[in-house]
């Protein structure tokens, strides 16, 4: 297996795209992405794309091919692959471009990652994205994913003295970092009183406890690393790309307040980057649901189990420790298209890495980390990149 | 949702039947034709008899839900839980005949046969477990161990009170 780098980076603003297609902005993203990596299109080998339910949201299947045909690329007869894995979608494209290319099948592939939520009602899109988690054992209970996740919440509360406010202390963040992300899909700040009082959801989690459903594209374009000079000058390198799965539903896990599929995927990629949690400067956490994202602090390794609130409750994460988290404004407050979520956590972190990200630069990163989680945990993917000095 | 899709698990949906691995004893629900326990997964193919849940159980975590899942609207603010079975499988369903600020962590409760959802007012009516704090379920009609074996195909609506 080769070293393998991101040589570019694409992204679409995130949001209620009503005047944009699901074309647009797939190929706006790819397009970006190969611009930023200089890559003439007739070197492409291939492109992955992450994607949960455009037959759901938008009545077309076969989309890969789709989006390879409207970028002008039909002719080329490249293979399109399309990649789905709930929330995690994005990150499970990223892992199958960085193994086609570190295997050498591939020189350079396009990873993208794109959903359009908003052709469909509110309701109908809640009932799309809950079937990541279990339909014959869950749903069917009257059981939707935040009620799922209100029910880790619950019990992280009941088992460790989690506070409301410490659940409450992440999305203000996350939306303190999104007003300075041109492209995230909300731009206000928030206090942690107007999250804690925020219409119920599901008990104790409220409406700003939740992230949006968002329409949005992202992509990278990847090549092999003996080669990334040639059209960059700051390649960053993926020291890991790691999956892994564990039990559809949230009843059959080993323990309600773990992600043991974040644990492994962790582990393994801590393992193969040869890195630990305190050499992280900028990490992308899945907070779908602010306990998604105390929980993930635990399982990745940055804090004990049971101390993610204290964590919280002291700031640990957002600017006055060794990590800075969610730097984008993360899935609550930058968006959450799902299938671009991914994708667009490792944008923000070559961005990062590049130092290019502006008035949210978290100052020297050199090593980042994103977490991204399908349904309440079947899937986490962890992916570690490095700016390769 | 068709209504053979429904229909087909009526036996773990009314009756609460699971699972036992003769190998390890381990009980599941719903069933499984794989135990996930045993270290030689192979070894319990075909040796995974029937075995039906008590209904008795108690509350590991719960929410109170005010965004319902569609068809669920009419029942908000309900309340949801994860029950631990007195035989060991966790399940997720809903707690009813309890106030919701009298719901707790550890509260005994037992299955109860309900309606769950309507598919509008024309389509079909979907049936199974909920949970009732166990004194109050023992009034009611019974999920699990010792029901009256519920019809499959028309199920006693005057019996389900969702």
């Amino acid at each position: 297996m080769r070293d393998v780098a991101i040589l570019g980076t694409g992204m679409t603003k995130f949001g209620e795209l009503w005047d944009r297609s699901f074309r647009e902005i797939g190929i706006e993203a790819g397009f970006q992405a190969l611009v930023d990596g200089k890559l003439s299109s007739h070197d492409l080998g291939a492109l992955y794309l992450g994607n949960m339910a455009s037959g759901a949201f938008l009545e077309q299947e076969h989309i890969a091919p789709l989006i390879l045909d409207y970028a002008g690329l039909a002719g080329h007869h490249l293979p399109a692959i399309r990649v789905e894995a709930g929330g995690a979608s994005g990150a499970l494209a990223l892992h199958e471009g960085y193994l086609a290319v570190a295997s050498g099948a591939y020189d350079f592939v396009v990873v993208g990652g794109a959903e359009k939520m908003t052709d469909v009602s509110d309701t109908e899109a809640s009932r799309i994205v809950d079937a990541t988690a279990d339909t014959e054992w869950e749903l069917v209970f009257g059981a939707t994913l935040p009620s799922l996740w209100a029910m880790v919440a619950r019990k992280h509360m009941h088992e460790y003295g989690t506070l409301r406010e410490d659940l409450a202390a992440l999305p203000a963040h996350d939306h303190l970092m999104a007003s300075k992300n041109p492209l995230a899909h909300f731009r206000n700040k928030v206090s942690v009183d107007q999250v804690v009082n925020s219409g119920m959801v599901a008990d104790p989690l409220g409406l700003l406890d939740c992230s949006p459903l968002s329409d949005g594209a992202a992509a990278v374009l990847l090549g092999p690393m003996e080669s990334a000079r040639k059209y960059t000058d700051t390649p960053i390198r993926i020291a890991a790309s790691q999956i892994a799965c564990d039990t559809m539903a949230l009843h059959h896990r080993r323990d309600l307040t773990t992600l043991d599929s974040t644990v492994f995927a962790a582990k393994r990629a801590f393992s193969q980057a040869r890195r630990k949690p305190a050499d992280i400067q900028v990490a992308e956490i899945d907070d779908a649901y602010s306990i998604a994202g105390l929980v993930a602090l635990e399982d990745l390794g940055f804090v004990a189990k049971g101390e993610a609130g204290a964590a919280m409750r002291d700031g640990r994460f957002f600017g006055k420790g060794t990590t800075m988290i969610n730097a984008s404004g993360g899935l609550k407050a930058q968006g959450r298209p799902f299938g671009a979520v991914g994708v667009a956590q490792v944008v923000e972190l070559v961005r990062q890495l590049r130092g290019e990200a502006k008035d949210r630069q978290v100052s020297g990163a050199q090593v980042g980390l994103a977490h991204n989680v399908g349904g309440t945990g079947a899937t986490s993917a962890v992916t570690i990149l490095e700016r390769a000095n | 949702m068709a209504i053979a899709r429904f229909w087909r698990e009526t036996p773990r949906r009314y009756n609460l039947g699971g699972s036992r691995c003769l190998v390890c004893q381990s009980v599941y629900f719903p069933p499984r034709t794989v135990c996930p326990t045993c270290s030689t997964h192979r070894q319990s193919i075909g040796k995974m008899e029937p075995l039906q849940l008590s209904g008795d159980g108690e509350v590991v975590s719960y929410t109170v839900v005010h965004e319902a899942a569609i068809g669920f609207e009419m029942q908000v603010p309900y309340v949801l839980a994860l029950v631990r079975t007195t035989e060991g499988p966790l399940l997720t369903g809903q707690v009813v005949n309890v106030v919701p600020d009298e719901m707790r962590v550890g509260l005994k409760v037992r299955a109860t046969f309900r309606k769950l959802r309507e598919e509008g007012p024309a389509g079909v009516i979907h049936y199974g477990y909920k949970f009732a704090p166990r004194e109050e379920a023992e009034a009611g009609p019974r999920a699990g161990r010792e029901a009256e074996p519920a019809p499959a195909h028309s199920p006693d609506v005057s019996r389900a009170r969702a």
